[in-house]
């Protein structure tokens, strides 16, 4: 037994002192929160650069005034089409809006001019507020005084909230749990990906270097196999630790420093939970904050880990099967259709059903069946899994990764002392199907 | 040292080893000699607990084999390698304690030798910053490291260069002279035959000989005389071979035809002055390709 925990070691070892290990490791975290961070400074310095944009408004029905904002300037000066095309070319309007004559109640023919093509933005800008003014007029045709109109306008926001079994109230939000099943999926999905290569280039050395003959003549190839699987995935699992720690430690102080940022009422709220409950509308972030508080992370990162490391092992053992299999890693490709496959359904599945509709019936299929549940299963389970399908899941998972286990150790250890012959499907079900 | 019995193992409908029978006696050099593909390397495997046989029965010390065996056992097979990314140290030591060496065993053991081949400063290099020649040198230190009392080297002198195969061969005889079996696989007989205290040849999954060399040969003594004659006074017979003649000297390759040596050097005698009588030894080779054509023609 100890020289399996030697092979253990060795595996383990020999990843995590690597150079690579460690600068991945260390930076991963920090390219997302580097990439957002990014996006945001662009997105503010353009705010701040940006010149006010002019536009004329041709209004042929005397009925619409345009208010300005912070981007778009609306002058109406009574030109007509033409001159206002003119002052686009010469570049003193940034374009032209036309309103011809219309009936209100099918407005029709109003075109945007310009020099370059809109931005959607623009163009859905424009959209809303006529639509605002013209069911303004329409109104207003039909004796509704647009102050009136003012008071009765309500902004609405519906809080989502799931009960508990005793009855416990928690503020949910659908875009974090969407993103949180879409990262742990993802996650888990390039976890088996990057490690199961690890595992597979691992026998293939071993193989072609003739390693494992020394090796196997003290230690089992059983022994073998799931030691470098079981090494490996400590590796994953330090790795994922590791990042847990980063990313909870960088985000408590990037909220710190937020917070101080933080105009003096929004602190107090997030100071104080009490107080926020009391306030009638709660700060936008201090909603995302409090859902985030109200999801439980302990059970989220251990069902990540119990379902990382079953679908890690389940599939390591393919992984490690296919290596043992060839002599070098480009002979490999022919057989990894039967792990891509399943891989590829889970990853798609994920992002076409499961997040979508985490409780519609391919979602619990998918959820279930040992091959894909573990990426399908994250997307679920940031909205509450019931009790017995989380069982069964798990309990299945296990069953599926002694199956592949058992698969694979019966190709690995003809395997891992055939050379020079090309296996094929054929050859590989001759070896599962012997007995010695 | 090792004993065998009656060894079968068969690959699907391929029969790797038939009826084998094989002593492998304590100390000195044993060669197991046979083309590629003649069961070697199944043997080997068997021995060294790789695969299992079929039937039959492999003693080692009277004992069958068993987990400890391994300790007493070194294998060197074929085509070479270590991990590449490893350090010396750190893969010799993986290496020795795999083979159940203690910690401190190890670290002891890989300094002696890595002090006795003057390369306690590659410690920390990786295989692949190593030379080919310095490579081969680190797989023999892990091959050995555990002291086993057998060895077994599968075609130990391939992809070796000429002042790297003498350095291994030296270190041989050394284990040799220290009491070790060593236990050599070769489809180049002629490469052992100075080598080897001992050979079994194997052809086609088959034994179909074994013995001393010296005892193999005699076996085949019934050869040639190589004769070097001077001043030649008369005609020689038509039927002789004639090797090369120069300056009135000749050398000639004669069958013993049902005579004895002295009796054809008598006759020799008569043709001018016998400078050298040696008989010629068969090599291995010849005496290998004889016995395979005996067996397929029987």
């Amino acid at each position: 037994m100890h020289k399996v925990l030697l092979v253990i070691q060795r595996e383990y070892l020999a990843r995590v002192k690597k150079k690579s290990f460690l600068i991945a490791t260390l930076l991963t975290p920090l390219i997302f929160p580097a990439i957002m961070a990014v996006f945001v400074w662009i997105a503010v310095e353009e705010k701040e650069n940006q010149s006010l944009r002019v536009i004329e408004v041709v209004d042929e029905t005397g009925l619409f005034f345009m208010e300005s904002s912070e981007q778009y300037a609306f002058s109406s000066s009574g030109k007509s089409l033409e001159e206002a095309k003119a002052l686009v070319t010469k570049e003193e309007r940034y374009g032209v809006l036309y309103l011809p004559k219309m009936e209100l109640s099918a407005p029709q023919g109003i075109q945007f001019y310009g020099l370059e093509n809109p931005s959607t933005a623009l163009i859905g800008y424009l959209e809303g507020a006529l639509k605002r003014k013209i069911e303004d007029q329409r109104l207003y045709a039909k004796g509704i005084d647009p102050n009136v109109l003012k008071e009765i306008r309500t902004e609405v926001k519906v809080q989502s909230l799931t009960l508990g079994e005793a009855g416990e109230e928690k503020i949910t939000d659908a875009t974090v749990n969407y993103a949180l099943g879409f990262l742990s999926g993802i996650l888990i999905y390039l976890f088996i990906f990057i490690y199961g290569n690890q595992i597979m280039q691992g026998v293939i050395e071993e193989k072609s270097t003739r390693i494992v003959e020394i090796l196997v003549s003290s230690l089992r190839p059983f022994q073998l196999m799931m030691g470098k699987i079981v090494g490996i995935g400590a590796v994953g699992l330090t790795q994922f630790l590791i990042w847990v720690f980063l990313v909870s430690t960088l985000s408590t102080v990037v909220m710190g420093v937020l917070g101080m940022q933080m105009p003096q009422q929004q602190a107090m709220e997030m100071a104080n939970p009490e107080l926020m409950g009391a306030s009638p509308q709660p700060s936008e972030l201090g909603d995302i904050l409090q859902v985030i508080n109200g999801i439980d992370f302990v059970s989220l990162v251990l069902a990540f880990v119990f379902y990382f490391l079953g679908g890690y092992l389940l599939y390591g053992a393919l992984f490690a099967a296919v290596g043992a299999a060839v002599d070098a890693p480009s002979d490999a490709q022919q057989f990894m259709f039967p792990i891509t496959i399943p891989l590829l359904v889970g990853y798609m599945g994920l992002f076409v059903f499961v997040l979508q509709d985490p409780s519609s019936n391919i979602s619990f299929w998918l959820s279930i069946i040992p091959l894909t549940s573990p990426i399908a299963m994250m997307g679920r389970i940031s909205y509450g899994v019931p009790f017995w399908e989380l069982g069964l899941s798990m309990g299945l998972l296990v069953l599926g990764f002694f199956g592949t286990t058992w698969l694979a150790a019966k190709i690995y250890r003809i395997g891992i002392l055939m050379h020079g012959t090309k296996p094929s499907y054929k050859v590989l079900w001759k070896w599962l199907r012997s007995s010695n | 040292m090792l004993e065998i019995h009656k060894l079968n193992k068969a690959y699907g409908s391929h029969k790797a080893l038939t009826d084998l029978d094989l002593v492998v006696p304590d100390g000195g050099i044993f060669g197991l000699l046979g083309p590629n593909g003649a069961g070697k390397t199944t043997l080997i495997r068997i021995i060294n607990q790789i695969i299992e046989q079929d039937s039959g029965e492999v003693l080692m010390d009277g004992q069958p084999l068993s987990g400890e065996s391994i300790r007493k056992i070194g294998y060197l097979p074929e085509e070479r390698g270590l991990y590449k990314k490893m350090g010396v140290w750190d893969q010799l030591i993986y290496f020795s304690r795999i083979k159940g060496l203690t910690s401190l065993e190890a670290k002891q053991r890989v300094q002696q030798w890595l002090e006795k081949f003057e390369i306690s400063s590659w410690k920390n290099k990786k295989i692949e910053d190593l030379s080919k020649g310095m490579a081969q040198k680190i797989q023999f230190i892990a091959t050995v490291i555990h002291e086993p009392r057998l060895l077994i080297l599968d075609e130990p002198f391939s992809g070796f260069d000429p002042v790297n195969a003498a350095v291994l061969k030296n270190e041989i005889l050394e284990l040799k002279k220290a009491g070790t079996t060593i236990l050599l696989s070769t489809h180049r007989m002629e490469s052992v035959e100075l080598l080897c205290d001992q050979v079994a040849m194997i052809h086609k999954s088959k034994k179909i000989m074994d013995g001393s060399i010296r005892e193999i040969k005699s076996r085949f003594r019934p050869l040639e005389i190589r004769v070097s004659l001077d001043q030649i006074n008369q005609e020689l017979p038509p039927t002789w071979q004639v090797e090369s003649r120069e300056d009135g000297r000749v050398e000639l390759l004669l069958p013993l035809n049902g005579q004895s040596p002295n009796e054809l050097l008598q006759e020799l005698m008569a043709f001018g002055q016998v400078i050298s009588f040696q008989e010629r030894f068969p090599s291995m080779e010849e005496i290998f390709i004889q016995q395979v054509n005996a067996s397929t023609h029987a």
